[in-house]
């Protein structure tokens, strides 16, 4: 009677759960159907994404591949001809025209050597999670590859030593645990140089790497920032620190804009060292929109940035002039803008003038996106609490000192979303040049479709333009959302 | 003091221009090349191929005129102009001449200050339509759907020819060639109306042409020539003689294929011998050398083999040369002598 119990006095062993509710099983039931209506959803679904894609693919994986014409495609598929399949022919001859427009066939490893060295200038920008080391790895490589690419005997030789150079670095800092580094270095172990160096002066080589011609103008043109750099360390000292700055600027403004052209004739007649000169009219296809687009990128943060400060500037004029230029550039199409770079300022200038039209054409697209730049920037700044402003006043941080190290880093963490959606914004509008006549993927799948072969194909083209813009607009994102991940304080 | 010094600069800048737009001929010859305006891309009259080599009926215009002036049929700089920017590039001397298409009006002429040199082609607005509709003229079409591209000329002609003709149409716009064919095909509308060249092109690409007809009513008249700037007579002479060159060099029997024997020494006929620069001394007239019509026509053939290279009958474009034959043979090509 005793050991009688109406209660369990021991704990039953714990069981596996059952086989409907964990593993594939679970998940459907879980996530696809959790309930009647869930149910009926997830079947309409499939029902849908079935009939789109049984529509898709087949269109999508079509034996046209080495078609040379519309017809061929046709033939290919008898009776049924173009409706039931893509014609991919049209791609296999003419997307090296899409991605290079009319450049050179024998120089066009530079735009490919250009696009390889901006990401390795890029990434001590955009990632701190790659050792000093890792990035001359990379850069090695890039310039490696190129090297052996240009071939001949020179260019094997170089190729093979930069290979070479890269391979030794990143066996060492595969080797080389970081803490061992850490104390290497700590016990007086030569560092490389700073990565960032490579990204300072890859805005110079950038455009000699596209437009070649003498390597001693952009050469020149980096001097200017040595002489202006220069002039501010002796002045500054002596003049005061915002006449030092002026002179300084005026110091470089007058090298580039006076001495630089002969820095640079006379020393080629020197040292006759460049690349052979390629034409803006031969830039075309993705290189073009990639051209446009990372240059207006690149240059519209700063400025945004500049402008967004000198809309809450309290001094009048600089205020005046930072909301004029903002509103009227945002009260103005960019299409507008094109046209005025395209057509007007040809009117303007004197006949003879050679004012490249891909250069007028950034200069607009990134005064554009600077004005767009500047409000998203400033809506960061409107989104700081006022205490941050005050706390930094009362630290005694002087202007810049306040804005570099306290505000700007909280205002533009905020912003990224909103950056990086301008950035995606403007690489798209980049296509916009096709309608003054630059040909940009857009305006050169309308010249491809003017070669009788390929008449009346449509949505191949589009397609692949389509396909290579979703995935430089996706990696922007995604990097955007790293970014924001990565910069995370608070403690949710 | 600081305007006086602007207004300087731009006086002296006016001043350079009218200097530089006065020796077209002397800027060409110094550059080495030829900047010549073409569309962006037009089946059969202009277009890329797929390693960036221009060709096409006006692209081989442009290349005899660098052949009669710089002696090279390749040193063009091909500039692609859409309809929007083609009359400022060729007013702001970005490019030295158009050879695009362009319909010779009294205002492009006058107003935009341009010399049509000539007519190198003789277009007209056309419809295509199914042959399903069962529809033998454009008369017929009371009520039908048109696709049409807006902004252009073309629109104001098809309600003229309808208002004319007291039948009502419904207009589909469209924006460009290739969404009027999709939109066709797709029968979002009955007809197709662009110019008659246009549609053959377009028609060639269909899978079935033989399912579709262009009627035969042309509305209207579109004269399509080379262009350059007033102010430079001496440069116009030199294309519009080399576009005559062609026509003439097809008229007197001149071919790329006999054009060695023909020029190796004066022949029967005193006016290939004057065109061919075996005698008289016309190409000192026009401020160039004796050969320069022999190396326009070496270039792509006479008028008659550039057009049968890119739109003539054997092309998939095929179209007839209509009104585009000789006087000769009943068209309106027609050049005036060399003499």
């Amino acid at each position: 009677m005793s050991d009688m119990s109406y209660v369990r006095s021991e704990m039953l062993p714990e069981r596996a759960p059952p086989a409907s509710q964990i593993g594939f099983v679970g998940w459907i039931r879980a996530n696809l159907f959790n309930g009647v209506g869930n149910s009926i959803l997830t079947i309409l679904s499939l029902i849908f994404l079935w009939y789109i894609l049984s529509a898709l693919l087949p269109w999508i994986f079509a034996p046209t591949w080495n078609s040379g014409s519309l017809n061929e495609c046709r033939e290919i598929f008898g009776a049924d001809g173009g409706h039931g399949a893509a014609c991919w022919g049209v791609i296999r001859e003419r997307w090296v025209q899409l991605l290079f427009g009319f450049y050179p066939e024998a120089e066009r490893w530079r735009p490919i050597v250009g696009f390889g060295l901006l990401f390795v200038a890029l990434i001590p920008v955009l990632f701190n999670m790659i050792s000093r080391r890792m990035n001359w790895v990379l850069l090695l490589v890039v310039l490696g590859l190129a090297g052996l690419y240009l071939g001949g005997a020179l260019g094997i030789i170089a190729g093979l030593v930069l290979l070479g150079a890269a391979g030794f670095v990143g066996f060492k800092a595969f080797t080389t645990s970081k803490e061992d580094r850490a104390a290497e270095i700590a016990s007086g172990a030569k560092r490389l140089p700073n990565p960032f160096i490579f990204s300072a002066i890859y805005p110079f080589i950038a455009p000699w790497l596209l437009w070649g011609g003498s390597i001693w103008l952009p050469v020149g043109a980096a001097l200017g920032f040595v002489v202006g750099y220069f002039a501010y360390r002796f002045l500054a000292p002596i003049v005061g620190s915002l006449a030092g700055l002026i002179i300084a600027v005026l110091a470089a403004l007058v090298w580039w804009l006076f001495l630089t052209g002969g820095f640079a004739s006379i020393m080629q007649s020197i040292i006759p060292i460049g690349l052979e000169a390629v034409e803006s009219r031969n830039f075309g296809g993705f290189m073009l929109s990639i051209t446009i687009g990372v240059v207006a990128i690149a240059c519209s943060l700063p400025i945004g940035v500049v402008l967004a400060l000198g809309r809450q500037s309290d001094l009048l004029i600089v205020k005046a002039l930072c909301v004029g230029f903002i509103e009227f550039i945002r009260g103005v199409p960019l299409i507008t803008l094109l046209f005025v770079a395209s057509t007007l300022l040809n009117i303007f200038l004197p006949p003879g003038t050679n004012f490249d039209i891909i250069l007028r054409v950034l200069i607009m697209v990134t005064l554009f996106a600077a004005a767009y730049m500047a409000e998203v920037v400033r809506g960061g700044l409107a989104a700081l609490p006022k205490g941050q402003y005050e706390a930094a006043d009362a630290l005694g941080l002087d202007y810049w000192k306040a804005q570099r190290l306290i505000i700007m880093p909280q205002a533009l963490k905020i912003s990224i979303p909103g950056i990086v959606s301008t950035f995606i914004g403007v690489f798209k509008d980049t296509v916009l040049v096709s309608i003054i006549g630059l040909l940009d993927p857009l305006g050169l799948s309308n010249a491809i479709r003017a070669d009788q072969d390929w008449n009346g194909v449509v949505w191949e083209l589009y397609g692949f333009i389509a396909f290579m813009f979703f995935v430089f607009c996706f990696s922007m994102s995604r990097y955007s959302m790293y970014l924001e991940r990565r910069l995370r304080t608070d403690h949710s | 003091m600081k305007r006086t010094v602007f207004l300087g600069a731009l006086t002296v800048a006016g001043l350079a221009a009218g200097a530089s737009a006065a020796a077209t001929l002397d800027d060409v010859k110094a550059r080495g090349k030829l900047n010549c305006g073409v569309t962006t891309g037009l089946v059969g009259f202009a277009a890329p191929d797929a390693n960036g080599k221009w060709e096409g009926f006006d692209v081989d215009f442009c290349r005899a005129v660098a052949a009669a002036v710089l002696g090279d049929a390749n040193a063009v700089e091909f500039v692609p102009t859409t309809g929007k920017t083609r009359f400022t590039a060729l007013a702001s001397g970005e490019v030295d001449m158009l050879a695009r298409n362009t319909t010779w009006t009294l205002s492009r002429d006058v107003d935009l200050k341009f010399d049509f040199i000539g007519v190198n082609y003789y277009d007209g607005q056309g419809f295509l339509v199914s042959k399903e509709m069962g529809v033998s003229s454009a008369k017929d079409l009371d009520g039908a759907t048109v696709c049409i591209q807006t902004g252009t000329t073309t629109e104001l002609n098809l309600a003229d020819f309808f208002r004319a003709n007291n039948i009502s149409y419904e207009p589909v716009p469209i924006e460009t060639n290739a969404e009027g064919q999709q939109q066709y095909l797709a029968g979002a509308c009955d007809a197709y109306t662009t110019d008659a060249s246009g549609l053959a092109a377009t028609r060639a690409t269909f899978e079935n042409p033989s399912d579709h007809v262009v009627l035969p009513e042309i509305i209207s008249k579109e004269p399509l020539g080379p262009l350059v700037r007033h102010g430079d007579n001496e440069w116009g002479d030199i294309v519009r003689w080399t576009l005559n060159a062609l026509i003439s060099a097809e008229e007197m029997g001149i071919t790329s294929a006999n054009i060695g024997e023909l020029s190796a020494a004066a022949g029967d006929n005193p006016e290939i011998n004057r065109i061919l620069g075996t005698e008289g001394n016309l190409g000192e007239m026009l401020g160039l050398d004796a050969d320069w019509a022999k190396r326009a026509i070496m270039a792509g053939g006479n008028y008659g083999e550039v057009f049968a290279k890119n739109i003539g009958e054997s092309t998939p474009i095929a179209l007839a040369r209509g009104l585009n034959a000789q006087w000769t043979d009943g068209g309106l090509i027609y050049s005036p002598p060399f003499r």
